[in-house]
């Protein structure tokens, strides 16, 4: 078998495991390690990530990061590369929501040029940074795979279609 | 005009609450699966019904499925996957998303007759990320197949085990690459693995593994119950069946339409209302955005299969179908498309990691109006470079259309690069 088949490991101290993050996270990252083979504790990575990330209010620490390790028995470098190679993970604070434009081509066809000029604008924010009151960080987003309805805009878990920029401020003055 | 005759994938749309089980039982929905459970027929024999209805991945590859599962070797120990590709992030294709939402039952009847025909008990739904919706959806429809004791194990004192769990992506393109995705399954950074060994030899933790896409596997129920000459006979020679079209751009009704291969594209686009504003057609990018582009002239004399998209120098892909009316601006799309690839390439082959860089920056400084005489050899040469020089077919995708705008729009890239700043305002 190669390299590449192999689990990382780094075992953890029992006591120090069984008291990170919360027991309700803790059930919850135990859930999706349970859809995996014993060996491949690894492989709930990605769904322990999106949860804490979800807890800490939408973006992820070192010493979080650093806790999935220790919880996943897997090297901290290992989940680093994880949490830095996948857009939906944020390393930075972020704001109470993620305003996600796509930018891709069905959408670019049919105005997220005016959306995304609309953004910045109005709510002086670049793509990347998070509204001066903090309401909201801003994306710019590749393909959400929704073009049927493009322009597409995600909003946390939502997506809106066909927005026009008066709509979609609509949208953004209804979130707290 | 052919509205829904017959229908694969989206079968249950006409129904109330279609992702519901008792919608699917409604229509016949896991009679497959119950008669594989009691019967237990010989998988050779299920296989060859696929084989015979000519069905191509519907992800975009178009190899084809039955053949794919033939190269399982049940009879080798041990665990074996099967592995569904909901990915879906080709810019232009959303057919995939709307089978998760609006027909899961099938989809998961198609893993559970895939995982038996393979000799597979594991099956994951690799789930993009952003898809909350679609996800919520298939697990809810998975919970329900539990519960009405159609997954699990020795389903129904059937001897058969069938277990099916959801992994959600991140938000990476290319982890729709089919080793990338294994790789993000196994907790890692999505990289394409080098291929051979192939996933069935080594696939998912090292063990057989056949990877599908949606669309395929949701078809597969449809196949076995009409038969693999049925599915045949609704296309044509080696592109059997029925596919979904997600038809977008400029438009008048973009939607996702299930038609017979080997419709002319002068029907679909009538479907969807026609071009935008009543516009000419000006280009078609046929197949997503990685297919090489048809000026609309060729376009409206084409048929909407495999074999006639190959031979008009494009392809079917996944069978998105991106449609450009008479003034849209050839530089400003290609330099979205480069921009793209630059984005989401992952990084691994430095002819890609560099050279999507390139294609990219140097087609925003063309579309700023500060292009060079040279640039349209760099670009060129740069797409070059990058054909065939990677691991997985990434860099080919962000080449191709290069290659193919220069082709036929090349004059429009000319006049920005002539006329400078003038042109941008």
């Amino acid at each position: 078998m190669s390299l590449k088949s192999t689990p990382q490991t780094l075992p953890t101290d029992p006591a120090v495991r069984e008291n990170l993050f919360n027991p309700e996270i803790r059930a919850a990252i135990d859930r999706h390690i349970a859809k995996y083979p014993p060996e491949w504790k690894q492989s709930a990575v990605m769904p322990a990530l999106t949860l804490v990330q979800e807890w800490n209010g939408g973006w992820l620490t070192i010493e979080l990061m650093n806790e999935v390790a220790a919880y996943l028995e897997m090297p901290p470098i290992a989940v680093y590369e994880v949490a830095s190679f996948y857009g939906m993970y944020d390393l930075k604070p972020t704001g109470r929501h993620k305003v996600c434009v796509c930018n891709s081509i069905s959408c670019l066809l049919n105005g997220s040029e005016a959306l995304i000029e609309h953004v910045k604008k109005r709510y002086q924010v670049a793509p990347g940074e998070t509204t001066a009151d903090g309401k909201f960080t801003f994306k710019e987003v590749e393909c959400l795979g929704a073009c049927r309805h493009a322009p597409v805009v995600l909003i946390d878990k939502t997506y809106g279609e066909n927005l026009t920029p008066e709509a979609l401020d609509r949208w953004i003055e209804e979130l707290d | 005009m052919v509205e829904r005759q017959n229908s694969v994938c989206f079968r249950t749309l006409h129904l109330d609450q279609p992702w519901r089980l008792d919608s699917y039982r409604s229509i016949g929905g896991y009679g497959q699966w119950e008669r594989i459970l009691q019967e237990r027929p010989d998988p050779a024999d299920l296989i060859e019904q696929l084989k015979l209805s000519a069905l191509r991945g519907r992800g975009g590859a178009g190899f084809p499925t039955g053949l794919k599962w033939s190269f399982m070797l049940r009879s080798a120990p041990g665990q074996r996957y099967i592995v569904c590709n909901s990915d879906e992030g080709e810019p232009g294709t959303c057919k995939d998303r709307d089978i998760l939402r609006y027909n899961p039952h099938q989809l998961i009847e198609g893993m559970a007759i895939a995982g038996y025909c393979i000799g597979a008990t594991v099956g994951y739904n690799y789930i993009r990320g952003e898809f909350f919706e679609p996800t919520e959806r298939f697990e809810a429809a998975v919970q329900e197949a539990y519960a009405a004791g159609l997954l699990g194990k020795d389903i129904g004192g059937s001897g058969i085990d069938f277990d099916l769990y959801v992994h959600n992506g991140a938000g990476a393109y290319i982890c729709g690459e089919e080793t990338a995705l294994l790789e993000s399954i196994e907790g890692k950074k999505g990289q394409p693995r080098y291929k051979p060994p192939f996933p069935a030899q080594s696939g998912l933790y090292g063990r057989p593994t056949t990877i599908n896409n949606t669309e395929s596997l949701a078809s597969v129920p449809v196949i076995l119950e009409k038969g693999g000459q049925w599915f045949l006979d609704q296309g044509l020679p080696n592109n059997g069946g029925l596919k979904v079209f997600s038809v977008t751009g400029h438009v008048e009704k973009p939607r996702n339409l299930e038609v017979p291969l080997g419709t002319p594209f002068r029907e679909l686009l009538a479907q969807c209302g026609g071009v935008k504003g009543g516009k000419k057609l000006k280009a078609v990018i046929p197949g997503g955005s990685s297919t090489p582009v048809v000026p609309g002239d060729q376009m409206m004399e084409l048929n909407m299969d495999y074999d006639s998209l190959a031979k008009a120098g494009s392809m079917l892909g996944s069978g998105a179908v991106i449609v450009m009316a008479e003034g849209t601006d050839m530089v400003k799309v290609l330099a979205n498309l480069a921009h793209f690839y630059a984005a989401e390439s992952c990084g691994q082959c430095t002819p890609c990691r560099e050279g999507t860089g390139w294609l990219s920056r140097v087609l925003h400084r063309i579309l700023k109006g500060q292009g060079r005489r040279e640039d349209l050899d760099l670009l060129d040469d740069a797409a070059n470079r990058i054909m065939g020089r990677t691991i997985c077919a990434l860099g080919d995708a962000a080449a191709m259309p290069v290659r193919s705008f220069l082709k036929h729009y090349r004059h429009e890239f000319e006049r920005y690069i002539a006329q400078g700043e003038r042109c941008v305002s």
